[in-house]
């Protein structure tokens, strides 16, 4: 866990990637839960924000 | 290329092309053969892409030509994502998704897992079941119609055989329980084989001398299930149900045959409720900004794909 977090301080791809997918995967499960209206109605930002983040720490370094 | 081919190449071109290629560098050559897949990729895939983000902001409708066309900011956007129905048909994707995900994985595992001891005709076998991958969704479609048909199908038949209840009784594309369920087998019976083709390859991908370390050491054959078969498949499942999970977000052709989307809103998916909008209801800006919400999504969803392709191809 402490490594995970040690990733995202020294902006590594590996956890930056998991971060984003867990963002994703949390935006297409509130887009098509059928619980509360509200967690539908941000599903959207949400999954926006994972892909963009994912786009964007793809070409971050690996790690060592 | 052989040489030889390098050749009869250079003595097939004919003079004038052969003297136009002469003075340029090999990055020019290079460019000239990948610009026209460049430029129908763009014509094809990002232009309309771009134009879609541009209607999604407007109040544009296809069939009103002269009407005048206004930017009306997120607006599309906040009527999606706060509507009540297009929620119900999220709701019905996922019912739709999380099912025939489910039982694919467990059928398709199991058939593979089967497949793979290599008994007498397993060849035979494995093309008998991969045979309704192959056929057109829209065949598909129709001949699970009659097949559910409460008079005459075969469905309902077999049904009736192990329940005992009356073949006429109930039917499975008009009453709005059963109707989600019966796209769901369909899509199953379908696209199992493709998962037990990838799930296939998995256990195909254990090598033996890891069974063999673990039979000395005396595991049992469940240990060696769930300590050998299932990690080392793992990947391959996933790759399978993130495949699947795109492929079905984006399920048209079979539901329209099967149910057309009724009864009612039942079986209304997210892709035929967005052909309603745009080819029906003529609401173009609105339809842009479903599709793009939509496109995000798979496009989140194939970012992840990409990613558990590449731990994949890294075993």
């Amino acid at each position: 866990m402490s490594r995970f977090f040690k990733g995202l301080g020294r902006f590594r791809r590996g956890p930056w990637e998991m971060l984003a997918t867990i963002i994703i995967a949390l935006g297409v499960f509130m887009l098509m839960q059928p619980f509360v209206m509200w967690a539908y109605s941000y599903s959207f930002i949400t999954t926006l924000v994972g892909t963009l983040m994912f786009i964007v720490v793809s070409h971050f370094p690996e790690d060592e | 290329m052989s040489d030889g081919t390098m050749d009869r190449v250079a003595r097939a071109t004919p003079p004038r092309v052969a003297r136009k290629i002469k003075g340029m560098s090999d990055r020019a050559i290079a460019w000239l053969f990948v610009a026209p897949t460049i430029f129908l990729l763009l014509a094809i895939n990002i232009f309309p892409l771009i134009w879609t983000i541009q209607l999604s902001f407007t109040n544009y409708r296809a069939n009103r030509l002269n009407r005048e066309v206004k930017n009306i900011g997120l607006r599309n956007y906040e009527r999606i994502l706060t509507d009540s129905d297009i929620w119900l048909n999220m709701q019905a994707t996922a019912h739709f998704l999380f099912w025939t995900i489910v039982l694919q994985v467990l059928i398709g595992f199991a058939l593979a897992y089967l497949i793979n001891k290599n008994f007498r005709g397993s060849p035979f076998w494995t093309t008998v079941i991969v045979l309704p991958m192959m056929l057109s969704p829209a065949v598909v479609g129709n001949f699970w119609k009659f097949l559910y048909q409460p008079q005459i199908g075969l469905f309902n038949y077999i049904v009736s055989f192990f329940t005992g209840a009356d073949p006429s009784s109930f039917e499975m594309l008009g009453q709005v329980n059963l109707a989600p369920w019966s796209i769901v087998i369909v899509d199953t019976w379908m696209w199992t084989p493709f998962v037990m083709l990838i799930c296939l390859a998995g256990l195909r991908s254990i090598p033996d001398y890891i069974y063999e370390a673990a039979e000395i050491d005396r595991a049992s054959k469940l240990r060696q299930f769930f300590t050998i078969t299932v990690p080392m498949v793992l990947p391959f499942l996933m790759l399978a149900v993130l495949f699947r999970g795109i492929e079905n977000f984006k399920m048209f052709d079979l539901v329209v045959q099967l149910t057309g989307g009724g009864p009612g809103s039942t079986t209304e998916l997210t892709s035929i409720n967005l052909k309603r909008e745009a080819f029906e209801k003529w609401r173009t800006g609105y339809a842009s900004a479903y599709a793009i919400i939509l496109f995000v999504t798979v496009f989140g969803l194939a970012s992840i794909y990409v990613k558990a392709l590449n731990k994949v191809k890294e075993r």
